[in-house]
């Protein structure tokens, strides 16, 4: 991956990195976008799709819900994207390395996060003489100087992961043996699994939400056989 | 619009255009500064920040440095439905209502505004157009297709969401409380719920099939994997969070491909 790449898919990274939590929260960040446009970057949107698919999956289960701790998808998807990209459409192990790389990353954006939200705590009590005189500039400073290190948190996260991962991720994709339908057959089966029990969870004391799933898999499955 | 009143007694004063688009672009911005001290509460001071140029006195007044600072400490609600919160705060504001009843006020929105906005977006709208994408894509979407399905259904809501709260904020002022019995808010949760578990059965078979590719008898396979371990995941649930399973599951994986190798 060419240091212009690097720059470009950090940028991206940036920016849905951003959207996780900052602005504008339009939800970019949601695999199934992020990946994508990580992989359209590279130049391979519809690899990147396939990640994002998956990946999404995986983030059903880790809903934004009030102050709680979860992964950083947006940035981490970008990076998953353009790595899966960045293979030929061949490689038997492009999608499960990928997905674990952006699945690792999303982990420590996670953490990069709580960092920031510390960070940003210090900030408004360092500034708390001016908060409590009514300044606007120290109001506005705080929002800017947090939106701002969110964005060189994600472009951080995103330039180091693809840096670190790239190379590693080129030598075990040289390496891998399994069958190609296998191996993404794996890594869906655990991704729908963690997305299977995500649903179930959100929706089992809606009324009638089992019966609806259930005559939904049954269109679905139907679909499947007479395609 | 100086006049003291608690909140729908007196015809609903306008607020200029520019200052509710000035506002409404600021709550995009919510949680810009969101930390585990003040949470969102510094968001709500800059979002409400350009109404209260209109206080008697305007920026450089006493009025608007004491209202600033009021605005400014804790706060937490959910960043769309902060909305909400903007509009009312704004609205008691430029009403003058006193500072105790205000604070008051600010207080008590952060529980319903929290819960509200979870329930609704986040437990429900959010994965209903999630697998709205995820099924247009195992319906063969191409990926531009996918992502606009996503966004711009998922974006026609929230965006609706946060400019009717600004909207029903400034409306009802200290009476918003009577807003939140909406109907949307009250029964949209669970019919969006509803929605969302005929798409995912709609959904996951046909996203398994496409990102395996060819091969029927390997999805039946994959699927029956999926529900059993679906249910273990559910069981421990508790415990582990799936997405930290997976990351093991997937690192076992990848070794042992590269093990076989050696």
């Amino acid at each position: 991956m060419s240091v212009a790449s690097v720059v470009a898919v950090s940028t991206l990274g940036a920016i849905l990195g951003l959207d996780t939590v900052s602005f504008p929260q339009a939800m970019l960040s949601r695999p199934i976008v992020a990946a994508t446009v990580g992989g359209a970057f590279v130049g391979d949107a519809e690899t990147g799709l396939l990640v994002g698919a998956t990946l999404e999956l995986f983030a059903l289960e880790s809903l934004p819900i009030g102050a709680s701790r979860y992964p950083e998808w947006g940035s981490a998807a970008v990076v998953g994207g353009a790595l899966a990209a960045a293979f030929p459409e061949s490689a038997a192990g492009a999608l499960p390395v990928a997905v674990l790389a952006a699945i690792a990353t999303a982990w420590v954006g996670g953490w990069t996060m709580v960092q920031l939200r510390k960070f940003n705590a210090w900030l408004a009590q360092s500034r708390r003489a001016g908060l409590d005189r009514g300044s606007a500039r120290t109001v506005v400073g705080l929002q800017v100087t947090g939106l701002t290190a969110d964005l060189v948190r994600g472009w951080l996260v995103t330039a180091i992961a693809l840096l670190a991962l790239h190379p590693l991720a080129t030598a075990v994709v040289h390496l891998w043996m399994l069958d190609g339908r296998y191996s993404r057959a794996a890594v869906v089966t655990v991704s729908a699994a963690v997305a299977g029990a995500a649903m179930w969870t959100t929706f089992h004391a809606t009324v009638g939400a089992r019966r609806l799933f259930l005559g939904g898999l049954v269109v679905g499955l139907a679909l499947l056989l007479f395609r | 619009m100086t006049a003291p009143s608690l909140g729908t007694a007196r015809r609903t004063p306008r607020l200029p255009p520019v200052t509710q688009m000035g506002m409404l672009l600021r709550l995009l911005a919510v949680q810009g500064s969101w930390n585990y001290e003040t949470m969102n509460g510094n968001g709500i001071g800059f979002c409400l920040e350009p109404a209260l140029r209109l206080l008697p006195g305007g920026r450089d007044g006493e009025a608007y440095r004491e209202a600033l600072a009021r605005q400014a400490r804790y706060f937490n609600s959910h960043p769309y439905m902060a909305s909400v919160a903007v509009g009312a705060l704004a609205r008691a504001e430029l009403d003058l209502v006193p500072p105790t009843t205000i604070e008051r006020f600010r207080t008590a929105l952060t529980g319903p505004l929290g819960s509200v906005g979870d329930r609704l977006m986040w437990a429900a709208w959010l994965p209903f157009c999630s697998l709205l994408a995820l099924a247009a894509f195992g319906l063969g979407a191409g990926p531009l297709a996918v992502v606009c399905i996503f966004l711009g259904v998922y974006n026609a809501g929230h965006l609706a969401l946060r400019a009717w709260g600004l909207r029903v904020g400034w409306r009802h002022g200290l009476r918003v409380a009577s807003a939140l019995a909406n109907p949307v808010l009250r029964t949209g949760p669970d019919v969006i719920a509803r929605a969302a578990a005929v798409t995912a059965g709609l959904a996951l078979p046909l996203a398994l099939y496409r990102i395996i590719g060819v091969g029927r008898t390997l999805t039946g396979g994959v699927l029956v994997a999926v529900v059993l371990l679906a249910l273990a995941i559910v069981r421990v649930r508790a415990k582990l969070e799936g997405w930290r399973t997976a990351l093991a599951v997937l690192a076992l994986l990848v070794l042992y491909s590269v093990v076989r190798h050696g």
